[in-house]
């Protein structure tokens, strides 16, 4: 057989589930890097706007708006969704429910390769005259509308195309996961004894589904807009540059928790296994999240509090803003009540999981600011906000992916990632990440709005400077702290003490696999007899847990 | 927290300062509870030689109470909250005074604000109305209601020391209103990204005393009798 043929096939055009999962993990490695120097470039501008920044030379309004642009929209589509939903969704959910693989395994590698494709498009429009999109990631009209008013024209279709594409690869892998899930469970495995963050990658990808539809009828129409003037959201032309804000955030807001949803699954395969307990109330958290991923339809307008809609709009989506934290206050209280007499062991994994709620915890509280209209009236579109939106994305997207990423490590590469230099990574990246973000909470309430290249140019906030300085600072600690981050995952990728098939004593079904498990996943088919998490069942000698796929 | 705030100069800006103040202390109680809890939790039941973690699913009702409680005790939070800050979101946007004493016309371009004041009749449209770009001049406690919209993009007018935002528009007039009650200057903002001029989008709310206001009046309308006697 060809072996150049066999390698490509093996690592490039794989139809496995967990190359292709990796590709994914790698994919949004990469572009987490690439956000995190563009978050670099306009952090330094606002700190000393008046000098250079090392790498991207002057920071004009116009660089400043791109740069802000593709980082919102790379770390929210590029970075979040790859790793969380389809990096660990694909990696995971075939090994946790006892599958060989996807239900469609060619439309799997075909949905990867569709996202490389989005990214390619992407990062070209740097290349194009005018520049990428900097109309903000949310690109309102009429600002996205009509090139005129940016200065974007190749840029902008590119923006709405790479998002077309990264969308249809996510549809494609929400499918997946759905029938995967529907068709394929090992013997034994009903639904209530599938591990919570199964439930969690379906019951997201369901969310996104639903939420979605309108989002492409949006796109499609802004691009009519920009190409054929057909005038959708231009006053001039009889539209409604409101329109397109609600399909948005019909989308918008559904898709935080896309993305919470997998991190808190993350978190409860985690919190268990450190804690050797089950996982506190396992179908209390289910029936709260599908409750929650309910809600969530029926909250968007909180976004728009004082953008022009109907103000006897805002109490009502006041009220569903503000109920929505009762069901993940249930699920969060359930976290924290699984560490409750536990025996808990604080490895790299643990930390970055038990770090993620405590800093998420900040973000959902401060959330109520915003959701009650009349302080949003004055915190809308301040720093206040996007210090809040950052303290719920950066656990879910960062500390949760990286919490995954140390656990499951050893599946994926058979080896172990260094835990001393694991814990550095934790310490140096959760301090710097309060360093970067907890000014700017400050800086907010100081009256600080958003997306202005240069502070200093208004009195009332040149005086807080010190502060952006301070953020600043604490960004560039935060980069250096991921080099032995990259370090320890390359070395140990290769030279990592070799890790047994199940090393933390888990109960789910990816641990009865060899590390990492070979094609076709399971040596012998299994078959589940219990719940995902027996942890420290009464009775048992020896020893403190029973994999799914044991009897007693 | 309220230390990080520009002085209010409105009537209502108490409003919207005490909603944010009564959600900060609720929920920053809670949050204490919780992340102490979490905290201690995580200190207490550090892993030690021959002790086992107690096996506790959370499934029987006795159990699930401890979760449940708070989150009915949290609703109950949420209740409050929206009772204390509905009335304050109503007074600032959903009502507008019945006898404004000026109707103010806001409009938001790529990327000044351009503002029609009534000149010294007090009614818009006639021909001693004052246009300024970036410049709001009010005198002090008047109620000033405005009238806001945009020719080209979004815009958010946006008045920090009044604890007033509200978007621009277009194609759409947004009435709102206002009443500053101290004088001085004010910075005036735009809030919403709107183009490459979005950070520069600046410019001032002067709050006059009446008889300075009527000087800007005099000196700045165009039909100043000063103005027309020239003319002849
Ligand atoms: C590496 C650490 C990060 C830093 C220092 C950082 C910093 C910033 C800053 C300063 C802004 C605002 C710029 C402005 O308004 O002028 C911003 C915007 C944004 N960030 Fe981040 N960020 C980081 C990570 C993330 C992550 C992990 C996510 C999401 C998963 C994220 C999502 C966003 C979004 C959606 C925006 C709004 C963009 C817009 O206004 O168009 N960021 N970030
Ligand atoms: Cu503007
Ligand atoms: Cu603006």
């Amino acid at each position: 057989m060809d072996t150049k043929e066999s390698f490509l096939r093996k690592y490039v055009f794989s139809v496995d589930h967990k190359t292709i999962g990796l590709q994914y993990l790698i994919t949004g490695l990469v572009m987490a890097l690439v956000g995190g120097l563009f978050a670099y470039g306009f952090r330094s501008q606002l700190a000393w706007p008046n000098e250079p920044v090392l790498g991207f030379g002057q920071v004009d309004p116009d660089l400043y708006n791109s740069l802000v642009t593709m980082h919102g929209t790379i770390m929210v589509f590029w970075v979040a969704m790859p790793i969380l939903l389809s990096g660990f969704g694909n990696y995971v959910l075939p090994l946790m429910i006892g599958a060989k693989d996807m239900a469609f395994p060619r439309l799997n590698m075909m949905s990867y390769w569709t996202f490389f494709l989005s990214t390619v498009v992407l990062l070209s429009s740097f290349f194009f005259p005018g520049g990428p999109a900097k109309f903000g990631w949310t690109g309102y009209p009429p600002l996205s509308a009509q090139p005129g008013f940016s200065g974007v024209f190749w840029g902008g279709h590119l923006w709405i195309l790479a998002i077309a594409l990264e969308f249809a690869s996510m549809l494609m892998g929400g499918i997946n996961f759905l029938t995967t899930t529907l068709s394929l469970r090992a013997p034994g495995m009903s639904l209530f004894r599938m591990p919570i963050l199964v439930w969690m990658l379906d019951i997201a990808s369901i969310i996104f589904m639903f939420s979605v539809g309108p989002l492409i009828a949006g796109a499609f129409m802004l691009l009519a807009d920009r190409l054929f003037n057909t005038g959708f959201f231009l006053p001039a032309a009889g539209g409604d540059p409101l329109l397109f804000q609600h399909l948005f955030w019909f989308f918008g807001h559904p898709e935080v928790y896309v993305l919470l949803l997998p991190a808190l699954g993350i978190l409860a395969e985690i919190y268990p296994a450190f804690s050797r307990k089950p996982l506190f109330g396992y179908k209390m958290i289910i029936y709260a999240t599908i409750v929650a991923g309910a809600l969530s339809f029926i909250v968007w307008a909180h976004h728009q509090f004082i953008s022009g809609i109907d103000p006897r709009l805002a109490t009502p989506f006041s009220i569903t803003t503000i109920i929505i934290s009762v069901p993940f206050a249930i699920a969060v209280f359930s976290y924290i009540a699984t560490l409750w007499r536990g025996s808990i062991r604080l490895t790299a994994a643990m930390l970055f999981a038990l770090g993620m709620m405590a800093e998420f915890l900040i973000g959902g509280v401060t959330g109520i600011f915003n959701g009650s209209a009349a302080a949003d009236i004055y915190l809308h579109d301040t720093y206040f906000v996007l210090a809040h939106f950052h303290y719920t994305l950066f656990p879910i997207t960062v500390m949760a992916g990286l919490a995954g990423l140390y656990y499951w490590f050893p599946k994926m590469f058979g080896r172990h990632m260094n835990e001393f230099w694991g814990k550095v990574h934790f310490w140096t990246t959760t301090i710097s990440f309060n360093v970067v973000f907890l000014p700017l909470f400050a800086i907010g309430l100081a009256g600080h709005q958003r997306r202005i290249f240069d502070p200093s140019l208004f009195d009332y906030i040149a005086k807080y400077q010190y502060l952006h300085v301070i953020a600043t600072i604490g960004l560039i600690v935060m980069i250096i702290a991921q080099v032995p981050f990259l370090l320890n995952f390359f070395i140990s990728m290769r030279k990592g003490k070799v890790a047994e098939r199940n090393p933390w004593r888990a109960t789910t079904l990816e641990w009865v696999t060899p590390s990492p498990p070979g094609h076709g996943n399971f040596e012998t088919d299994p078959v589940v007899y219990r719940g995902p998490y027996d942890y420290s069942l009464p009775g048992l000698k020896d020893r403190d847990f029973i994999n799914q796929a044991e009897t007693l | 927290m309220m230390q990080w705030f520009p002085e209010n100069i409105s009537t209502y800006g108490q409003g919207v300062d005490h909603v944010i103040q009564v959600i900060y202390w609720i929920v920053g109680a809670w949050f204490v509870v919780v992340e102490g809890l979490f905290l201690y939790f995580i200190l207490r039941y550090r892993r030690k030689d021959g002790v086992r973690a107690a096996y506790e699913p959370g499934t029987s009702g006795k159990a699930l109470a401890w979760i449940l409680i708070p989150a009915v005790v949290i609703l109950g939070f949420d209740v409050g909250i929206d009772l204390v800050q509905g009335p304050v979101w109503n007074e600032i946007k959903l009502t507008l005074p019945a006898k404004p004493d000026q109707i103010i016309r806001i409009k938001g371009k790529q990327f000044v604000w351009d503002i029609t004041h009534p000149g010294r009749d007090g009614a818009l449209d006639t021909a001693d109305d004052i246009q300024t770009l970036n410049q709001l001049n009010v005198p002090l406690n008047a109620k000033i209601v405005f009238e806001l919209t945009a020719e080209d993009v979004i815009h958010s007018l946006w008045l920090p020391n009044l604890r007033l935002k509200q978007d621009a528009v277009p194609g759409r007039t947004i009435k709102g209103w206002f009443q500053a009650t101290k004088e001085g200057d004010y910075p005036l903002a735009c809030a919403e990204l709107c183009g490459s001029g979005h950070g520069t989008m600046r410019g001032q709310l002067h709050v006059l005393n009446p008889a300075d206001y009527q000087k800007w009046l005099d000196e700045n309308s165009p039909q100043s009798p000063e103005v027309s006697s020239l003319g002849h």
